[in-house]
């Protein structure tokens, strides 16, 4: 094959300036260093009736939404640091012990190692989780192991993970954890209420929860695992932040369907919904199946695009786990030094 | 870079990547590629290099050989050389071709991908996650159709050697939908990529070697639109693809019209995007995302003209500008960018000038205050929204990253906006009501409708457009038939015409005086000129007069043909009880039909009576067929389906053939009408009483008013006013040659589908044995519905 040989000059063009013309409109996601607490309004029937989802469109921007982001070097510490921040340290288990919560509490205060921390050259940062989620027995022993932390502990309730049991015993299970010194309260919500679409009887139970938890802040478990369509759970969580939810969250973790990103994108569309329409932010929980740290930073991505910055902070955002800082500490390390590291050489928690 | 500074503000930071593997590429062609012609790299003695550039920051990429006529003739030649092997070598040879095509498409995915980011603009994840993979899977599919072929599609046969022209904005995804169904079925190609970006284009060449697919069969010739006249004109190419603008497309038509030869375009689109108020918003939202701002809108398909249900406009359009605050404009290279740049300078300055345009029509203009690269051609997503109808905007495609809205009220006025357009190539309705999605996807005139989805394809699945977006279909069954043609049948015994007998013994009694009019609108009707012609025997006696139709007859019968529209609506059941009752009462005077064609022709009372009882047949055959010519069903996965629909025409000119007088025009007109067609018969020009007698066949066989319409008269008197009629969908020509170039040219006003009818024996007398489904597919569009399910 005959060739010319010609000197490749490398041209440049410069791009002329583009007219914009429009102007930009106030961000509306300024950092404020206080939240409004949601108080709740009205259950209004009409609203929850409109609300449509559409599945096989969520699930392509779920679907496509991991492909359009990602975040690299630095910047992946940065955020799998922000992770950790976020995330609900979790026992919930029949063989929970003072000393398991002791332990789990060590952690919640060191969750990075120290010489990991040095090598990425954030040693001084106080890296330290959310929270510390246990059952009521429980509190007693997180409070006391994290006390003059600045770490709230949460407390499930309401007949967890059922929320089968009498109804005023539901109420007392909350006022007995409150006053235990509980500073955060997850509740369970009756699935039963949805699936027949009593929705005024679903307002009704969540908004007595509310008043039961008096100053704690109040996190739905809407389970949605077990509500059937991505409907029921927009119309679910918009009818629980009518209410007065602080939070939604997805699942107790033991749903045989946990956190997907298809209902956290439902969930936190809802959250928008409700802003725009009562200027209250109510926080997200993805809880339960989230143990990687790649997944971890696909579910803050879904939250930047949709809600923004303000929602990437431990007042609004938690994640429910327990296997996943262990794989962010595994990813942190080899940020650091470039070896892929073995689970065993992380501190448990 | 502060880590703790990161923590705060949450930001995504660069993410590239890595072009060393395909910049390490071109330095091994030292920046400089020659044609693939004949299964190597070939450059003329004197070549002319044009450049392509990156367009994102102007880098001088490669210098690329612009082709000359010479080398258009060598890879003809070469491809002609090769087609016989190629063809006779079987599928199970092909597909075995096609399926290490695709298996090296998924080897070198990522170069491929990076190389055309390079060469176009648009986002890697795009390159990665969209235009490569549907590439693959193209010569997947094909490979299994080169597979099947020999025993699924035994009546067809290749046309030969097909000249293939692609545009810039998908280049190897446009390749694999032109290279992939005419190789698989045995053609062999010339294919030009555009002049932005051949990178690709070239790429495969090469790949074609390493997989040693037999020399010739592939082509590729760069250059620009001279070079690709120089294709379009070659006399030993059969076969034209074309994807690109409405403008070129035409010009394509109208130089291949001396030619005729079969054309496949896939062109311009305004596609309209309806938001009804029970939709999901905030997935419509993102819909948006995907219809208007993939690939920076340079998309033929783009759903660039949204139209939003009044009730919830200011809701949506609201949701649509927040969600443009958070898209990403930047470097096409970095894994977490939404909208690249635009392909050149000129183009988008096209866009600029559009949206001042669209200021100036009062639109209220949205652009995010988008960091916006200097460097490049970049240009920011752009909403332009509170325009009419009677917009620019909202009647001409952009070609950009710019979305236009208007609102409407109902269901009803959505279809009739997203109608007014010259354009058919796309839709995406939005609705969570069953009823309604499928209303209007079934009244929308555009080859694909997306339900709650957009921008979705399939090589399973047809594409290609309605009205002005152009004509065949490419993907699936249907886009196979655009690269194959019938298999001609065995020759027919030839009857004999012994010369006419005497005239029939009533008619050499005093008759009663007959006047033949013009049968418009269920009506006989008085030509308008006023003059009539005499019909003659071939010994020149007069046996007749025929109104001479002029224009305004034309005009006249379009008006009521078009307002017979009902007839698409008729149910398939009810079309073939009639077409079954024109059989049954043709065959009550079938002895005077057949003596109404001696009188005209050579005929002698066998051969009329042949024609007349063939006629019979085809009546029975189409009837047959009205109510059995069904679409398909396409499973693309699990959650997905898609339904492939035959939709008429529309209204159709008919030219009947001279000879067949008789059979000629039933033909036609029952394979058009068994299909929802409404048609204009202009009957055969020497022997026309035998169609104007058939009218009083239509008349007692509850075929409603409008439906076929007859205007007689002299052939190059009306196919002028006809083929020039906007208000007319398609032409089946079976007239004299010499009209062939004028109608070809004619028809590129409005588009129109244009079916050269053979003229002889074999072929009038074959369409139940051979012809019949040829027939019944060029009475059809098909519809591709996507329909997408779950809660």
């Amino acid at each position: 094959m005959a060739k010319e040989q010609t000197p490749i000059e490398t041209e440049r063009l410069v791009g002329s300036t583009i007219d914009i013309l429009a102007p930009k409109e106030s961000p509306s996601d300024q950092l404020i260093p206080l939240l409004k607490r949601n108080q709740g309004i009205d259950l209004e029937t009409d609203l929850i009736a409109k609300i449509q989802v559409n599945c096989s469109a969520v699930e392509r921007r779920t679907n496509t939404l991991k492909n359009r982001r990602t975040v690299k070097s630095h910047w992946q510490t940065a955020w799998l640091i922000k992770a950790i921040t976020l995330m609900d340290l979790t026992t919930l288990a029949g063989d929970d012990t003072t000393g398991r919560v002791q332990r789990l509490a060590a952690k919640a205060l060191n969750p990075v190692s120290n010489a990991i921390l040095k090598e990425l050259q954030i040693d001084g940062f106080p890296v330290k989780v959310g929270a510390v989620c246990v059952y009521h027995e429980m509190i007693a022993e997180a409070l006391k192991s994290l006390e003059n932390t600045g770490i709230p502990v949460a407390a499930v309730s309401t007949g967890f993970p059922a929320g089968q049991t009498p109804f005023y015993l539901r109420l007392a299970e909350i006022k007995e954890s409150v006053s235990k010194g509980a500073n955060e309260i997850d509740v369970v919500i009756p699935r039963r209420h949805v699936l027949t679409e009593k929705w005024q009887a679903l307002y009704n139970e969540i908004h007595s929860f509310k008043e039961a938890c008096g100053q704690a802040k109040m996190k739905v478990i809407i389970a949605t695992g077990e509500l059937g369509t991505l409907r029921n759970i927009a119309k679910t969580s918009m009818v629980c932040m009518m209410a007065g939810a602080d939070f939604i969250k997805t699942s107790t973790g033991k749903e045989s369907v946990n956190a997907t990103l298809p209902v956290s994108l439902v969930m936190v569309r809802t959250i928008r919904s409700y802003f725009e329409l009562t200027g209250n932010r109510v926080g997200f929980k993805p809880a339960g199946g989230i143990s990687k740290a790649k997944e971890s930073l696909q579910y803050l991505m879904l939250i930047k695009e949709e809600l923004g910055n303000r929602w990437l902070e431990p007042d609004l955002f938690r994640f429910g786990a327990s296997s996943l800082l262990n794989d962010i500490e595994r990813q942190l390390e080899h940020l650091a030094t470039g070896r892929y590291s073995a689970s065993y050489r992380h501190p448990q928690g | 870079m502060d880590t703790l500074n990161i923590f705060k503000t949450m930001e995504y930071g660069p993410a590239p990547e890595s072009r060393s593997d395909a910049d390490q590429w071109l330095a091994s062609f030292d920046h400089t590629f020659g044609h693939y012609i004949d299964g190597t790299f070939w450059t003329s003695k004197k070549p002319v290099y044009f450049n392509t550039i990156n367009p994102a920051n102007g880098e001088l990429l490669a210098q690329i050989s612009t082709g000359t006529k010479e080398d258009v003739n060598l890879a003809v030649k070469a491809a002609q050389t090769a087609q016989n092997d190629w063809s006779k070598s079987g599928g199970f040879n092909r597909a075995r071709f096609l399926y290490a095509i695709a298996r090296s498409i998924q080897k070198h995915a990522r170069i491929l991908a990076v190389l055309e980011t390079l060469d176009n603009g648009k986002p890697i994840r795009e390159t990665r996650d969209i235009d490569i993979p549907l590439v693959a899977r193209h010569f997947y599919f094909h490979a299994g159709m080169a597979q099947i072929g020999d025993s699924e599609l035994a009546d067809r046969v290749p046309f030969g050697v097909c000249g293939q022209i692609i545009p810039w904005n998908f280049p190897l995804l446009m390749l694999a939908w032109k290279i992939a169904p005419a190789i698989a079925l045995g053609n062999t190609v010339v294919l030009k990529p555009s002049e932005h970006t051949p990178l690709t284009s070239l790429f495969f060449a090469h790949m074609l070697s390493e997989i040693q697919l037999p020399p010739g069969v592939v082509n590729i010739v760069t250059g620009d639109g001279e070079t690709g006249e120089y294709i379009v004109q070659h006399p030993k190419v059969q076969k034209l693809a074309f994807t690109g603008s409405t403008s070129v497309g035409k010009r394509i038509t109208s130089l291949a019209a001396e030619q005729n030869k079969s054309l496949t375009l896939e062109l311009g689109g305004k596609s309209p995007f309806i938001v009804c108020s029970d939709a999901d918003l905030d997935s419509a939202v993102e819909g948006i995302v995907d219809a208007i701002w993939l690939n920076q809108g340079e998309v033929c398909c783009a759903g660039s003209r949204l139209l939003v249900q009044e009730a919830i406009a200011e809701t949506f359009l609201k949701k649509v500008r927040q969600r443009m605050d958070t898209l990403r404009v930047g470097s096409p290279l970095d894994k977490s960018i939404d909208i690249g740049t635009i392909i050149s300078h000129e183009q988008r300055q096209n866009i600029s000038q559009m949206v001042a345009l669209g200021k100036s029509e009062n639109g209220q203009i949205y652009q995010p205050e988008t960091n916006i690269p200097v460097e490049g051609f970049f240009y920011p997503p752009t909403l332009i929204s509170g325009l009419t109808p009677s917009s620019v905007l909202m009647r001409e495609e952009i070609f950009g990253p710019v979305l236009v809205s208007m609102t409407f009220r109902t269901h009803e006025e959505a279809i009739r906006l997203a109608n007014n357009s010259r354009y058919g190539l796309a839709a995406s309705i939005w609705s969570e009501n069953i009823n309604t999605a499928l209303e209007i996807a079934h009244e929308i005139e555009s080859g694909v409708v997306w339900i709650n989805t957009t921008n979705e394809f399939d090589a399973a699945c047809g594409f290609g457009g309605y009205k002005e977006s152009g004509f065949g279909r490419e993907g699936g069954w249907e886009g196979i038939y655009y690269y194959t043609k019938s298999k001609p049948p065995k020759a027919q015994k030839h009857i004999s015409t012994t010369g006419r007998k005497d005239i029939p013994k009533e008619l050499s009694l005093p008759i009663i005086d007959q006047t033949q009019k013009n049968y418009i609108a269920g009506k006989k009707a008085r030509p308008d000129s006023g003059y009539s012609l005499p019909v003659f025997n071939p010994q020149g006696n007069i046996v007749g007069r025929i109104g001479k139709g002029n224009r305004k007859d034309v005009r006249n019968a379009v008006e009521a043909a078009n307002s017979g529209k009902s007839w698409k609506h008729t149910s398939l059941y009810n079309r073939s009880q009639i077409l079954f009752y024109m059989a049954e009462n043709l065959s009550m005077r079938s002895n005077e039909f057949a003596d109404r064609l001696q009188l005209q022709t050579t005929y002698n009372h066998v051969e009329a009576m042949h024609e007349v009882q063939s006629s019979i047949e085809v009546l029975f055959y189409f009837a047959s067929w009205a109510d059995k010519f069904d679409g398909k069903i396409h499973r693309v996965s699990n959650n997905k389906t898609v339904m492939a629909v035959n939709e008429p025409l529309g209204t159709v000119g008919v030219v009947c053939p001279d000879n067949f007088p008789l059979l000629g025009f039933v033909s036609m007109v029952a394979s058009l009408i068994s299909m929802g067609n409404r048609c204009i018969v202009v009957p055969s020009e020497s022997s026309p009483l035998s169609s104007i007698d058939f009218t009083q066949i239509i008349d007692t066989s509850d075929v409603p008013n409008g439906v076929i319409n007859v205007v007689t008269g002299i052939h190059s008197d009306l196919v002028d006013p006809m083929v020039k009629h906007d208000g007319i969908n398609a032409v089946w020509y079976a007239g004299h040659s010499d009209l062939y170039i004028q109608v070809n040219k004619l028809s590129i006003g409005n588009l129109k589908r244009i079916w050269i009818l053979e003229n002889n024996l074999n072929f009038w007398y074959s369409p139940i044995s051979a012809y019949g489904k040829e027939f019944l597919k060029h009475s059809v569009e098909v519809k591709n519905i996507w329909i997408p399910y779950g809660e």
